[in-house]
């Protein structure tokens, strides 16, 4: 990537962990936004509380790249832990900021980029409080970068007045940490920097907004009333932010009660059995979680499979296996969640790829779950779910209702409508089901994970149990029909496809561009759902070789593709990125390069579907 | 007795409840347990506490985890639904039916490898929580299912039927339950059904968390001399200590004056208690730990209600949850709408 060019560039600020630099480099971003740029930001933080080092990156993108882009132009190098590596990540030509009150070895330095050192821990020496120099360095580096790279000061004073509204000498000491920072890069350097931010108005009315909250406001929406979760990265957020809005929009006004309730469970375990008992029971109820956590729910999840019970999971994916990296992306839970638990159990996964998907598919997944009597995984990970995203706004259609599948009410027992738990009365291998409390005299019946037939009484009989899961293959069939069609992005009617999901979808975009710039192009198409698709299925039918991306070092999408699909293994090409950070354009577009051969770009024969 | 159908004609002249329905509308399925189960005995002592607290069938839940006792709540309550979950997991499962719908009666039925040794987890924190249900325990110290492996409420010494010797000490439940804040806590023994029905009702009726550890002696791997959870064993060191009458029958019996002990709870229901020994407080929690304390140094049983708090709280009063079930708000006033998410938009720029 050039540098050099204004409103195309990456900022990289290396921190220490715990020392309040995230807020910071928040309201940095920010900054950029409101000043009508697309921006994409990555937090890239470890496992732990204080006193390690965290980068946050900043990419601003006139363009609209919101995906990651990785090299950096700039460089804010707040942390002797990791100065050595931080300065070792400049593009050359780039710049280094850093803290000059103490001298640096600059041995360590490198001579194709240009150092900025500001005393930014002489700045702040008139706060006694150690924890208040820390947080205002922060603010002044903020300041200095205002300066460096032409930020409206307006702005930046204008988000301060907002997050400390009401606290006025809060809101004086930081706009007066951030104009020292800016004044003394104005009068040390020339400023602004070669690249630097302009405003423009390309953001529209667009939001910036993470996977997590998105999943949680989505869950508000369909009408969720239960939620039970055990705490674990990546996905704590979205109870906390269920719990924030539910706070606001689900207290009844005349009694001052709750129409919600969250259980912070023991653990996994009890956090899935509590959605099974609440959705057995006629609640919208969730969980939300991360692998090991999904590792843990197994067992209950095959009971919800075998018993036909309606769950809804959002599994924020970060990178295994074990505890592996916690604070670190992957998509690595395909296989994992798609067969979750002993016997024949298959599961339908859902794949977001944005913070408006994650809402939307909060919807589809309770009404999927409730339609198919099945659990239901929204497969998100760390990307998507922590860092925030600009998103399409929301949009809500107020003449939505619930699709509370198969369910006979008091009304149709009374009738006298005969009822038998697993009974495949309408052919879609979707049974009827009932709530506790419907009937005195009809509709009761026995959940068991043990042996049953389609009346739903116990069995041990062979052919019996048979008839009964040959069933839930159709229902899975019936799933196939049912699960959101995956998305045809580029359909330059190539004979080469490439295949992807969720947050590769971003670097993807521009990945496609910058192939097709260099004479490569590819019909793009992005999953949004397993079981697969006929959608999905045409597409690799009519091309002759499919590039299939995923973010896991075993190919899992691929796999399930073979065993799923029956597509043959050579006609799949796997390209994996499983490192632990954001896939880049730059990544893909090298990937793609070295398994695109001459031979495979023969003139399209019109495959694109 | 699996191969005895049940006969479909009814006796005209069986007793009915204030609901018109007799104890058979209470039955279940033939169980399919060994002649002389102690659980047999308690599923009976279950349908004639339901019978005689006139409770709609319909609107009481059974649950169970795994294994002989998880198998009963198919042998009462056939108009009830029933949810045979997976082993020691029970009460996640009552919690997430009870947090959908508080307004049904929730039965779960347990044992003691369900609940003493894989389900201690969940068994502890459905306690904490304050899950509103009766907590059945179908205590045999034994594994029926999996034939004859001691369990976790085994006593030491207590010898298995093979002539192992448990050399572990039990965890006692009550005494478990009674630390953790259970607002109802009872042992009982299935074979002492004048006692297990009134606790039962007392327990169904009882706002909050309510145990009953439940003594059942299992004929087939646990019944044998040697065993501290058999019939005679159990029979020989019966102390029956209190014994609880629930509101509706109250004023069935004259007691001998100070015999007598009225209970007002939370929710204004009236519990009187009749004091069969001793001077035990049932509202002293650290005075129920001494009691059993003091009774398992002297090797006897402790049964009868031994604790109950008047001010015990559920689950939805901590929650602070609406008097509606969950499962019954209308979508519309669960939604906050459009409008409303364009101001949350609005937020989020």
């Amino acid at each position: 990537m050039p540098v050099g060019r204004c409103n195309e560039f990456v900022v990289r600020c290396a921190n220490v962990n715990g020392t309040g630099s995230s807020s910071a480099n928040a309201l940095l971003a920010r900054a950029f936004y409101r000043m009508g740029l697309p921006i994409a930001a990555k937090n890239i933080f470890p496992s732990n509380i204080q006193g390690l080092p965290t980068w946050y990156e900043i990419r601003v993108s006139e363009a609209g790249y919101t995906g990651r882009r990785g090299s950096a132009d700039l460089v804010v190098a707040m942390n002797p832990q990791s100065f050595e590596e931080d300065v070792a990540s400049v593009c050359p030509g780039g710049y280094v900021l850093y803290d000059s009150t103490k001298s640096i070895n600059t041995a360590r330095k490198r001579d194709d980029v240009t150092f900025l050192g500001l005393p930014f821990m002489g700045m702040v020496q008139q706060h006694t409080n150690q924890r208040k120099r820390l947080l205002f360095k922060n603010i002044c580096y903020v300041g200095a970068l205002a300066a460096l790279l032409a930020i409206d000061f307006d702005v930046l004073t204008g988000l301060i007045g907002e997050q400390f509204k009401g606290k006025e000498r809060l809101i004086n000491q930081n706009v007066e940490a951030l104009a020292r920072g800016r004044d003394a890069a104005l009068a040390a350097f020339t400023c602004p920097l070669d690249f630097h931010a302009e405003r423009r108005d390309i953001v529209g009315d667009k939001i910036l907004v993470t996977g997590n909250r998105a999943c949680a406001l989505g869950c508000v929406y369909a009408g969720a009333t239960v939620a039970a979760w055990y705490p674990i990265t990546p996905s704590t957020s979205i109870a906390e932010a269920f719990g924030e809005y539910c706070a606001r929009f689900r207290v009844d006004e005349a009694s001052g009660r709750n129409k919600f309730a969250i259980v912070q469970a023991e653990d996994e375990l009890a956090a899935i059995g509590s959605v099974i008992g609440a959705a057995w029971n006629g609640a919208r109820v969730f969980t939300a979680t991360s692998g090991p956590g999904l590792s843990l729910m197994s067992e209950f999840l095959g009971l919800a499979y075998y018993a036909e019970i309606p769950a809804v999971l959002f599994d924020v994916q970060r990178t295994g296996p074990s505890t592996g990296m916690p604070t670190r992306t992957q998509q690595s839970d395909l296989i994992a969640a798609a067969y979750a638990s002993h016997g024949d159990t298959k599961h339908v996964l859902l794949f977001p790829s944005s913070p408006k998907e994650c809402f939307e598919f909060a919807t589809v997944a309770f009404d999927l779950a409730e339609r198919l009597q099945t659990p239901i995984f929204v497969m998100s990970d760390l990307d998507l779910g922590m860092n925030i995203w600009l998103s399409e706004p929301f949009a809500w259609d107020d003449s939505y209702r619930p699709d509370r599948g198969k369910v006979l009410d008091y009304a149709v027992l009374e009738s006298g409508t005969s009822f038998y738990r697993y009974l495949d009365v309408d052919g879609d291998g979707i049974p009827y089901r009932t709530y506790p409390g419907t009937h005195p005299a009809r509709g009761a019946y026995f959940t068991r994970g043990s042996g049953h037939d389609k009346y739903g009484f116990y069995t041990e009989d062979s052919a019996k149990y048979r008839e009964n899961v040959d069933r839930l293959r159709r229902k899975f069939e019936t799933a196939a029909r049912l699960v959101p069609e995956a998305a045809l992005e580029a359909a330059p009617g190539s004979p080469l496809g490439i295949l992807y999901f969720g947050t590769t979808a971003e670097p993807m975009r521009e990945a496609l561009e910058g192939l097709s710039q260099r004479g490569i192009e590819l019909d793009a198409l992005r999953l949004r759902a397993f079981p697969f698709t006929e959608g999905v299925l045409r597409f690799i039918e009519c091309h002759d070789t499919v590039f299939v991306v995923e973010q896991n070092r075993d190919a899992q999408l691929r796999t399930l593709l073979l065993a799923e699909a029956g597509i043959a293994p050579e006609k799949l090409v796997s390209i994996l990125h499983y490192g632990g950070l954001p896939v880049t354009a730059d990544f893909l577009i090298g990937s793609i390069l070295e398994h695109v051969t001459p031979s495979m770009q023969r003139p399209t024969t019109g495959a694109a579907s | 007795m699996t191969y005895i159908a049940k006969p479909a004609v009814r006796n005209p002249a069986l007793p009915k409840n204030s609901l018109g329905l007799t104890r058979r509308d209470y039955e279940g399925k033939i169980s399919t347990l060994c002649a002389g189960c102690g659980h047999d005995s308690i599923s009976a002592a279950l349908i004639q506490a339901c019978f005689d607290l006139d409770l709609p069938p319909h609107r009481l839940a059974k649950l169970s985890g795994i294994g002989c006792s998880a198998k009963t709540p198919t042998y009462f309550l056939g108009a009830a639904h029933g949810f045979n979950g997976v082993h020691g997991r029970m009460p996640s499962l009552a919690t997430g039916a009870n947090l959908a719908n508080r307004d049904l009666v929730y039965i779960g039925i347990s044992g003691d490898g369900d609940t003493a040794s894989i389900g201690l987890g969940q068994f502890v924190h459905a306690i904490r929580r304050g899950v509103n249900m009766l907590y059945m325990v179908e205590n045999n110290g034994t594994y029926g299912l999996t034939k004859g492996q001691f369990s976790a409420t085994a006593d030491v010494g207590s010898k298995s039927k093979r002539g192992e010797v448990n050399i572990y000490p039990p965890i006692d439940l009550v005494r478990l339950a009674l630390d953790l804040g259970a607002g109802f806590v009872a042992r009982s023994f299935s074979g002492d059904k004048d006692q297990l029905v009134p606790l039962i009702r007392g327990a169904l009726t009882y706002p909050g968390f309510a145990l009953i550890d439940c003594f059942s002696p299992c004929v087939t791997f646990n019944n044998h001399e040697g065993s501290t959870k058999s019939y005679t064993y159990i029979r020989g060191h019966d102390l029956p200590i209190v014994d609880l009458i629930p509101p509706r029958q109250e004023i069935t019996v004259d007691y001998e004056p100070g015999a007598r002990q009225e209970v007002t709870l939370h929710d204004g229901s009236r519990c009187v208690l009749r004091k069969l020994a001793g001077d035990h407080d049932l509202n002293d929690r650290a005075a129920a730990l001494a009691l059993i304390e003091e009774h398992r140094r002297r090797g006897e049983l402790v049964t009868g209600l031994i604790f109950l708090d008047p001010e015990g709280q559920d689950m939805h009063m901590r929650m602070n949850t609406v008097e509606t079930p969950l499962n019954a708000l209308r979508y519309e006033a669960l939604c906050p709408g459009a409008e409303t998410l364009a101001s949350i938009n609005a937020e989020l720029r």
